[in-house]
Order: C-alpha cells, then structure tokens, then sequence
C-alpha cells in the first residue's frame, strides 16, 4: 500500500521482501473488478440518487415533489444550516464522539498494559474482555438503557441498596442533561473497550523485548519506559484500532436510537437520530438526504484522517 | 548484566497488578452476565423491590412464552420469523462476500497494479458511509424496484457492507504467507490463477473463517439499514425485532433477555473460535508495509 522511502537500513529491507508485489497486468484489476461493481451499485449510485434528492423538496407522501429546479437546488442545505436543532444534532454529535473515542482509546490503552502484565489467569482474562463483543450494538443499548431506567433499573436499585439515594429520589438517568449524554458514552465506550484493547495488547506483545530491558539497565521507571518506548512503538496499533473504529463509529446509532431515541426534548440528539426523524418519520426525504451528506461527508473525512495517520506511522516505524 | 531485584516489592507488586486486572475485566463482563440470568429467572424476581441479586429459582420460561408453548401468554414475538430472516441476510450476504472480498484482498496483497492504494481507501471508504445515510436512497430504489420487505434484497446490501472488511483482513492473512511459496509456483509453471487457487486459498483457510464470521456478525447484528428496509415479518431481522420490544407499553424486559441470548450465539462461536486470527489479520498491515 505505501511505497518504500528510503532503502538503506536493515528495517526497510526486511519490509521490502512484502512490499514487493508482481506485476501481473490485468489480472489484478479483475479480481477487484466484482467488488468494485457491487460497491458502486449499492453503495456508490444510491449515494449519488440520495445526493440529486437533497437538492430536491422531496416528501414521500407528495411523489409530485421529486422536481429538479436549479434556482432553489440548495434550499435543504440552507434550511439546515438556519436550524437550530440541526446545529444542535451536529454539536451533541461532535461532544460524544470526541468524549467516546478519546475515553474509549485511552481506557483500552491503560487495560491493555495492564493485561500485559497478567501472570494469573491470562486466558480467561482475555476471553473475559470479548464479553461485550458478543452483544450486538442495538442489544448494548437496550441493556443500558435498562440498567439505567430510573424505576426498575439496577443502578439506581443498587444506588438505593447501599444507601446513596433516598428510595424516592432515584435519578433520572436518561432523561438529565447532562446525565443522559454520560449514559450514552458509557454504552458506546463499554462497546468499544474489546477490539481497541485486543489490538493495543497484541501491539504491546509483539514490541522487543531488548528495549525493554536496555531502559532499565539505564533505571527508566514504569511510567517511562511507557511513555518513551511503549507509546511511540504502539502508534500503527493505536492507528489501526482508530480507523477501525471510525470506520464503524455510526453503530452508536443503534445505541442512540434505543436508548433515547434524541430525547427527551432533543437533549440527545445527534446527526444520525435527525435524519431518522426528518426523512422516516417526517417523510421529508429530499431534507433527510441533505442531513445525510453533511454527515457523510464528515464520516468520510474523519476515517480519511485516521487513514493517513496509519499510513504515517507506518512508514515512520 | 545487572540483576534485577526479585524482592517483596516486586512480588507485592504482581499481586496488585493481577488483582486488579481481574476486579476491572470481571466489572467489564458483569452486565453481560446479569442478561444471561435474567432470562432465566422467574419474572417476580425481577420485578421485585427490594432487588433479589442472587437468583433463587431458574426456568425457561420466557422461552415457553416466546415460541408460543404457553396458553396463557399470547405470542407477541414472531422470533421464527426473525430468525429464519437474520440467518438467511447474514449466512447469504456472508457467503458472497467473502467470495468476492478474498479475490480483493489477495489482488491487494499480492500484485502490483495502477490507483492500488486509491482502490484500497475507496473499498475502505465505503465502509465509513453511516448505514442511517444508505438506508434513505437505497429505500426509494428499492421501493421502485419492488424489493423492500425482501431478505434477499437486504443480503445484496450486505454484501457490500461486507466486502470493506473482509478484503481488509484478507488483505492481511495473504501477506501472511511466505511469498517463496507462490513463486516456486510460478517456475513450476502455473498461473497466477491457479497460484492462487491451489497454494495461495488453502492456506488461507483459517484466515477466511475468520473473515467470514466476522461478515457474518455484521450482518446478523446490523440494525440502521434493515429496520428502513423491512417494514413487516417478511424480512425482519433480530435486530428490528428487539427494538420492537421498546415499543410496546410496558416493556417486558425478561422476553427482551431472552432474545438477546439467542442473538449471541453466533458471537459466542466468533469468540471462542477465531479471536487470535482476527487480531492478527486486523493488525498483520500495522507491522508489515
């Protein structure tokens, strides 16, 4: 995938003996050839139809209303960009994935040393940590939606058990500001801890041990050897476990949806439950679609810049 | 060489690191735990206050009441549709995608060709489209092509979901294998074909069962694109389905337990079966140009 910089040291060298790919002619072309055609027929063309609705007043209910009409093409757009609610979504969205990622990565880091240096139990412990890989994103919200109700939920029921809070006074978890944006970072975090952290652990395995044991000759101390050897050496693993997870950043759609559907009063609202409610519920296709590629131009942008960082960091090493 | 001191204090620390390991991962996996209970425990237990933490009594009831066994509950779930639905979506979508995203991957791996990283990002870019954002084109098109409420039509969608990450790890075992192989291959006479299909496949194996659960898993759990496609039992997957439980009056949150179990069969095999392969392909491209 990248080319090779400079061809002098052993590293690159040894790198060389992959990077070395045949020149075949075309046969290449046609293995990706069915792939490619599926990926424009179902992802590629609807993409663009949906591109031609946004510049549309489209409502499903008024089929009449799919017109092309060049001096008002951009009237979706403006009318987003004039909506407070729509500014709203954008700004709930940007908080939490921010929150969730930045939490998300630093929690599996910290989890992912810490398995590293298990001598008790390594492989329960790590089929432990799939647990949450077995539940599906919308069964993630369920459960924590669950867990969190503010009548018959566990939290508060232990909350009351141990004597925090008054039997009475249970708290509204999902319903609070900003409690009910924590609730949604928990769920999404606890669904990404698993693959960041078996990613970052198999990292951590797999650097040298001579480093390791060169900086204590020297006396670094724990937090330095992570720090200056551990971190730096994990980049490719932390950019991988990043792309992956931006690559499949909107499953905390699934999570949104079930577990306050943007509500209570637009509290939690983000892009994702917007389109949702403008083009499904409210049938407003033509505005839905423009939502849509505001946010997949922002998720394409967002996965591009992890990309290149993995491409970066892989060069670097 | 300096030895290192092997005191109380490294040993105290051992412990600490071990037991706190083990206090962090058995929180992580807890709420997992009480779900898997909670389907089999008596609907009083659960609805009590003040709670009852320790199960006192296990029953499959919710399962009777599920698939209809009990008179006194009327069926409210139509879970042989959605499972019938989900395993015919995934196991279909599963099967054509990895068929077409391994020849992609090896193409990535193996060959040198024009646009080959402009290829790579765009196959990958695809995947970074939110389901949310297909699912409104896709349902007028499919609509106008009559193929709404269809599970086969939901399966071609998968397929393209699909092909991102299973070229991608593909693209990774591939690189896996010592190259020497395909090229006494080649002075053996055959083609780039053949190399493929009789030395480079086969000891993709494991590597492909990999790729192929994982498919599968994404398929099966998927929620965005199926619950706007399906609007009725005809293709109704699990996922639809238990948000259906959210719609109702009261919730009935053991039946919703109850489902979830069954949904996690196929997670629970992905995660005993494949989880080394999977580490390995996913991260084979970070050490490796």
């Amino acid at each position: 995938m990248l080319r090779r910089k400079n061809s002098d040291d052993n590293d690159s060298q040894e790198r060389a003996a992959h990077v070395n790919r045949i020149d075949a002619g075309s046969f290449p072309l046609l293995l990706i050839l069915p792939s490619i055609a599926v990926i424009l027929l179902v992802v590629a063309f609807p993409l663009l139809y949906s591109l031609y609705v946004s510049f549309t007043p489209y409502e499903l209910l008024r089929p009449n209303s799919l017109k092309f009409t060049l001096g008002k093409a951009l009237r979706n757009y403006d009318k987003l960009l004039n909506d407070a609610i729509f500014w709203r979504s954008l700004g709930n969205t940007i908080i939490f994935l921010a929150v969730s990622v930045n939490l998300s990565y630093v929690i599996s880091l910290a989890l992912s040393q810490l398995l590293a240096r298990v001598t008790v139990g390594q492989s329960i412990l790590r089929t432990l940590l799939m647990v949450p890989m077995m539940f599906a994103p919308i069964l993630v919200g369920m459960q924590f939606r669950w867990f969190f109700n503010a009548n018959v939920g566990l939290v508060n029921n232990f909350l009351i058990s141990v004597g925090l809070i008054e039997a009475q006074g249970q708290i509204a978890w999902l319903v609070d500001v900003p409690l009910g944006m924590i609730t949604i970072i928990l769920a999404s975090i606890w669904m990404n801890i698993p693959v960041l952290t078996i990613i970052l652990l198999a990292g951590t395995l797999s650097l040298p041990a001579e480093t390791f044991e060169a900086a204590e000759v020297d006396g670094a101390s724990g937090w330095q050897k992570f720090r200056f050897i551990t971190f730096p050496l994990l980049a490719p693993f932390s950019y991988i476990a990043l792309t992956i997870m931006s690559l499949d950043i909107a499953r905390a759609f699934d999570i949104v949806r079930i577990m306050t559907d943007g509500g209570p009063a637009r509290r939690t609202e983000m892009l994702w439950t917007y389109i949702t409610r403008l083009a499904i519920e409210d049938t407003k296709f033509g505005l839905g679609s423009a939502m849509s590629w505001i946010t997949v131009s922002l998720s394409v942008l967002f996965t591009l810049y992890f990309f290149r960082q993995l491409v970066k960091a892989r060069i670097v090493r | 060489m300096i030895t290192r001191s092997v005191g109380p204090n490294r040993r105290r620390n051992e412990i600490i690191w071990n037991a706190v390991a083990w206090i962090v991962l058995l929180a992580l996996a807890l709420p997992a735990f009480w779900i898997i209970m909670t389907a089999f425990r008596p609907n009083i237990e659960i609805n009590t206050f003040p709670p009852v933490w320790i199960p006192q009594r296990l029953t499959l009831e919710a399962y009777a009441n599920m698939f209809g066994l009990n008179p006194e509950v009327q069926q409210r779930v139509a879970v042989e549709a959605y499972l019938r639905n989900s395993l015919l979506a995934a196991g279909a979508s599963t099967i054509v995608a990895v068929s077409l995203g391994t020849l992609a991957g090896y193409a990535f791996a193996r060959f040198r060709f024009r646009f080959h990283t402009a290829l790579f990002l765009g196959i990958m870019l695809s995947r970074a489209v939110p389901g949310v954002a297909l699912s409104l084109p896709l349902f007028l098109l499919f609509n106008r092509a009559g193929l709404t409420n269809n599970v086969f039509g939901l399966a071609f969608v998968y397929v393209a979901v699909n092909i991102p990450f299973t070229a991608w790890l593909m693209d990774g075992f591939f690189r896996q294998i010592p190259q020497e192989l395909t090229e006494s291959a080649y002075i053996d006479g055959c083609g780039h074909w053949s190399a493929f299909w009789r030395i480079e496949l086969p000891l993709s194996l494991p590597g492909l069962a990999t790729a192929a659960i994982f498919a599968f898993l994404a398929a099966w759990n998927e929620f965005q694109i199926v619950s706007v496609l399906a609007r009725n039992n005809a293709a109704k997957t699990f996922p639809p389905g238990l948000f259906a439980f959210t719609e109702q009056f009261t919730v009935d949150w053991r039946g919703m337990a109850a489902m979830s179990v069954i949904m996690m069969v196929p997670a629970v095999i992905f995660v005993i079966l494949v989880q080394r392969n999977l580490v390995s392909g996913l991260t084979f491209g970070a050490v490796k140009g």
